[in-house]
């Protein structure tokens, strides 16, 4: 756990909040009108407080630009509490910033220098294009879902949810598949833009239980047709995915699910 | 006009399964005809449109969000509850059922209430058959915990994350009926007008965020899943972009808003560390099984603290206050989220509040670490442990427990809670207040319905914790379903409605006016700025406590910022093309009326209930006193600028009896 790491290293620290620090940062964000305007790093001046989040320390340059009638940064965000999956910045090269297991959000400017110059990017996905500054498409993500990321079961069908008594460890396998928030930054970080951790993910989650068995091996190729379709690399095993993924889902979800796959096309588990 | 609740007759328990039994039907090749929109995608929103799908309704479905996934029903951590009765612990459905009309303050409908704990248990076992990955004990069933000062293990959860796989499941399940076509999606709309004609729902105005354009959408009714406005304080654990412009342009189309002053203040949120703060975010209410809350007992040790020269582990244990525990020895640290919210305010009024700001209170585990270390020692066959060892097991079990949230807590703070005791403080966190709906969910507007937060009906004064999942879910899953048919089975005669019909221009030109109204103050003052003011004003004058005098000041002064937003705001851009401040701003001129309404609503009740305190209506001790007599109804409005109209639906009490709430 890495997170564990940059934590500890405040284990014993005194009470930080009764002295505020306060930084001046230069921001090297990038800028695009739109998918059509090439895009470019403009340079900016902020000055933020250590306790800020990433996001407020944007919303106190965002107020300074308004407040000199110039355009804000688009960025998205939503819950500010890392489950929504809305942030995504790259930051100093790395999707959601230096902090493992952490998104965008719940970074925090104490992990910064005074007198730092902080490199601020969209998501660089070829299937995530470009809709303003460092706001991207991500529905591509959606489709790869409504492909075959579920399970078939109508409102009313279900039985008693006591009736298929699942594995503790089976189940929490499955939980830790489940715990993607959609944020893209596997593929973000991916050198080939592949989006295998977070179908493997979605995959490994239903398959792995009894009641996502059913449909397991026509879900998988369905989900990885259609994520080729969107566009997606292929994975080559450099590991990325998963040192960037905000919720540090393993990277065995893709062999998991790449068996799966061969299964499903040359194995006796055909699907349909 | 007189508000008809529809509440079914006959015995309490038998209500909701005769009347769905007795309806009127839609016959499969009508649904097949018929046109359905709803708005909003979290959990009442997402389980409504993919059920009224698998039924064979054509739905159109909206989020304003890049993806149904990203519902703030998202960020629900601890759990949902269900009248399983799993643990054999002695609960039922009518224990569910009075639990929430009790922790309510007995200001909910009985038959709404009643039909919630009822399919409460149909909703975890759809469910677990969709692969919510639920806890689980070792032999493979399902485990419980308790939650939120109620007797019995009822509430279902996923780690900490409860909200996120409930809501992944519904988001599944449209997916799956957006494949199959019956629900055609729409991604980055925001909806800024319902369309009436004839006085029935049949559509609403939705602007393409990204390219800004103005759409008419057009159907036989309209579903409003649209959640909460506790964005209204600015600071609050909703998420950044949760709003109340879908159902306050209801208001303004002629529904009834009620109950706007019903909001809870959660106790366990990590406390506001700045004026550049954003949102706040929530610790579970869980923590208070193990927690501790105190303050010191001298006013010079929080002074000291405040000032940095002192730290809560200095303070002597008989210099702590333990007040909760002092104030409500029954109930202690488990009182309900409406009574621990205001003892918090009223140690900090007081002078004894922690943090540089004064504003915070602490949540202490140390007792949980010594009780819980010296317990696994001994299980380990230590009887005699020294207090490192104590400590350290201690400190393992409670990790084991609460390891995300101590970790979340840190990374906000950026300060130790198993060495230094967590700050904490209330926030706003949910709003019971909502649309009036009847039995049906079908708000006074015909063909217009509101599902989950966005409505008032099952919650009354406060909220109890693991229940708002329920009600989401339980209302989109197993409600509107079959309620929607009580409207629809009279339309199935009536063909595709035409987005060309005058009411649709109308709607499209005056959503088009207001907004080159706001594009065109070309003041100098940011959204962001008013909404912070905004904020300010309902915190100090309609937040946890509130009296007469305040609340008739703060309404002149949301009318004065009103006055001033529409003569000195500053917009960039325009309208045609992807403008998230366009966005914020037209988002908050709605949260600036609804908070005016807010004030009125909370001036009009005198008296004290649940989330509601006035400070005129109190005992001795600080207590909240109910007033039975004069206030047992709902209260919805219909907005005027200048004089809004008081309805009142009474609420007939047929099955409990109503009590003083007590924990003491």
């Amino acid at each position: 756990m890495v997170t564990k790491k940059i934590i500890s290293c405040y284990s014993n620290q005194t009470n930080s909040l009764s002295t505020n620090n306060i930084m001046d940062l230069i921001l090297k964000v990038w800028r695009q009108k739109n998918n059509d305007d090439n895009g470019r790093f403009e340079n900016y001046k902020v000055k933020a407080d250590e306790h800020m989040s990433f996001l407020e320390m944007m919303d106190v340059l965002n107020e300074d630009l308004l407040a000199k009638k110039e355009e804000p940064i688009a960025f998205e965000h939503d819950c500010r509490e890392g489950i929504c999956g809305s942030c995504n910045m790259v930051i100093d090269g790395r999707p959601h910033g230096p902090n493992n297991g952490t998104t965008t959000c719940q970074l925090h400017m104490r992990f910064f220098k005074d007198g730092d110059t902080i490199t601020v990017e969209p998501w660089r996905v070829k299937a995530f294009p470009v809709i303003k500054d460092l706001v991207v498409d991500r529905s591509a993500f959606d489709r790869i879902i409504q492909a075959g990321g579920y399970i078939s079961v109508n409102t009313g069908q279900a039985q008693d949810a006591n009736a298929i008594p699942i594995e503790k460890d089976l189940a929490g396998q499955a939980f830790d598949a489940a715990t993607c928030i959609g944020c893209g930054a596997c593929a973000a970080a991916c050198p080939n833009a592949s989006a295998m951790l977070f179908t493997s993910s979605k995959v490994n989650h239903l398959g792995l239980l009894p009641q996502g068995e059913v449909e397991h091996s026509k879900r998988v190729q369905a989900m990885v047709t259609q994520m080729d379709e969107e566009g997606f690399g292929m994975c080559s095993n450099t590991g990325a995915c998963e040192v960037d993924c905000p919720k540090e889902i393993s990277i065995s979800n893709i062999a998991l699910m790449n068996r799966s796959y061969i299964g499903s096309v040359f194995g006796s588990d055909k699907g349909a | 006009m007189k508000l008809d609740g529809k509440t079914p007759s006959g015995p309490l328990d038998n209500k909701w399964t005769n009347y769905r039994s007795k309806m009127n039907l839609v016959a499969p090749n009508n649904k097949r005809r018929l046109d359905v929109i709803v708005v909003g995608t979290g959990l009442a929103g997402a389980s409504a449109a993919s059920t009224l799908g698998e039924l064979g309704y054509n739905v159109k479905c909206f989020t304003f969000h890049d993806s149904p996934r990203r519902a703030h029903s998202i960020a629900a951590q601890g759990g949902i509850n269900a009248a399983k009765n799993y643990q054999n612990d002695g609960d039922s459905v009518y224990r569910l059922f009075y639990d929430t009309i009790k922790g309510g303050d007995y200001r909910s409908r009985e038959s709404n209430v009643h039909r919630l704990a009822e399919v409460s248990r149909n909703i975890i076992d759809q469910a677990a058959a969709q692969g919510v990955p639920f806890a689980r004990e070792y032999g493979g069933l399902l485990a419980n915990r308790s939650f939120g000062g109620v007797q019995v293990s009822r509430t279902f959860y996923a780690r900490g994350q409860t909200g996120q796989q409930l809501l992944l499941g519904a988001y599944q399940s449209l997916s799956r009926q957006i494949s199959l076509g019956s629900v055609e999606m729409y991604n980055r709309h925001e909806m800024l007008d319902v369309v009436k004609i004839d006085g029935k729902a049949r559509g609403i105005i939705a602007r393409n965020l990204l390219t800004g354009k103005l759409e008419r959408h057009a159907a036989h009714c309209v579903i409003l899943a649209t959640g909460g406005y506790g964005n209204v304080f600015y600071l609050s654990t909703n998420a950044m972009g949760s709003n109340v412009t879908a159902a306050w342009r209801a208001v303004k189309r002629g529904a009834y808003m009620a109950n706007p002053c019903y909001t809870q203040i959660h106790p366990t949120c990590i406390p506001v560390s700045g004026d550049y703060q954003s949102k706040l975010t929530l610790m579970s209410e869980s923590l208070r099984n193990d927690g501790r809350v105190w303050v010191p007992k001298k006013k010079e040790d929080a002074k000291a603290i405040r000032e940095g020269h002192k730290k809560g582990i200095d303070i002597a244990e008989e210099d702590r206050d333990y007040y909760l525990e002092r104030r409500y020895p029954a109930f202690g640290n488990l009182v309900p989220r409406d009574v621990a919210s205001r003892a918090a305010k009223v140690a900090c009024d007081e002078g004894h509040g922690v943090n540089r700001t004064g504003l915070a209170v602490y949540l202490d585990f140390s007792d949980a670490i010594q009780r819980y270390g010296k317990s696994e020692a001994h299980t380990m066959g230590n009887h005699s442990p020294d207090a490192a060892t104590i400590k350290r097991l201690g400190t393992g079990v409670i990790e084991a427990k609460y390891g995300n949230l101590f970790e979340m807590y840190e990374k906000i703070t950026g300060e130790n809670p198993y060495v230094f005791p967590m700050k904490i403080y209330p926030a706003v966190h949910y709003t019971m207040g909502g649309l009036w709906v009847d039995y049906n969910l079908e708000t006074n507007v015909p063909g217009l319905f509101a599902l989950g937060e966005a409505n008032f009906s099952d919650h009354g004064a406060n909220r109890l914790g693991a229940s708002a999942l329920m009600q989401g879910l339980a209302d989109g899953y197993f409600v509107i379903p079959y309620t929607i048919g009580t409207f629809l089975c009279n339309e199935i005669r009536t063909p595709k409605i035409d987005p060309n019909a005058p009411e649709f221009e109308e709607a499209e030109t005056s959503t088009r006016a207001r907004i080159d109204q706001i594009l065109n103050v070309k003041g100098n003052q940011t959204v962001e700025s008013f909404h912070r003011r905004l904020g300010k004003i309902m915190w100090e004058y309609c937040g946890m406590s509130r009296n007469a005098e305040g609340l008739k000041k703060g309404r002149q002064m949301i009318r004065d910022l009103k006055a001033e937003f529409y003569k000195d705001l500053f917009v960039p851009g325009t309208q045609n093309e992807f403008n998230p401040e366009l966005e914020k701003a037209l988002r908050v001129a709605d949260f600036i009326e609804l908070g005016e309404n807010m004030m009125v609503d909370a001036l009009d009740r005198e008296e004290s209930c649940g989330g509601h305190f006035r400070e005129e209506y109190q005992s001795g001790e600080g207590e909240a006193q109910r007033n039975d007599e004069d206030f047992t109804y709902v209260s919805a409005w219909e907005w005027d600028d200048d004089q809004p109209i008081l309805h009142k639906e009474e609420l007939i009490f047929e099955n409990v009896e109503l009590k003083t709430r007590s924990y003491k």
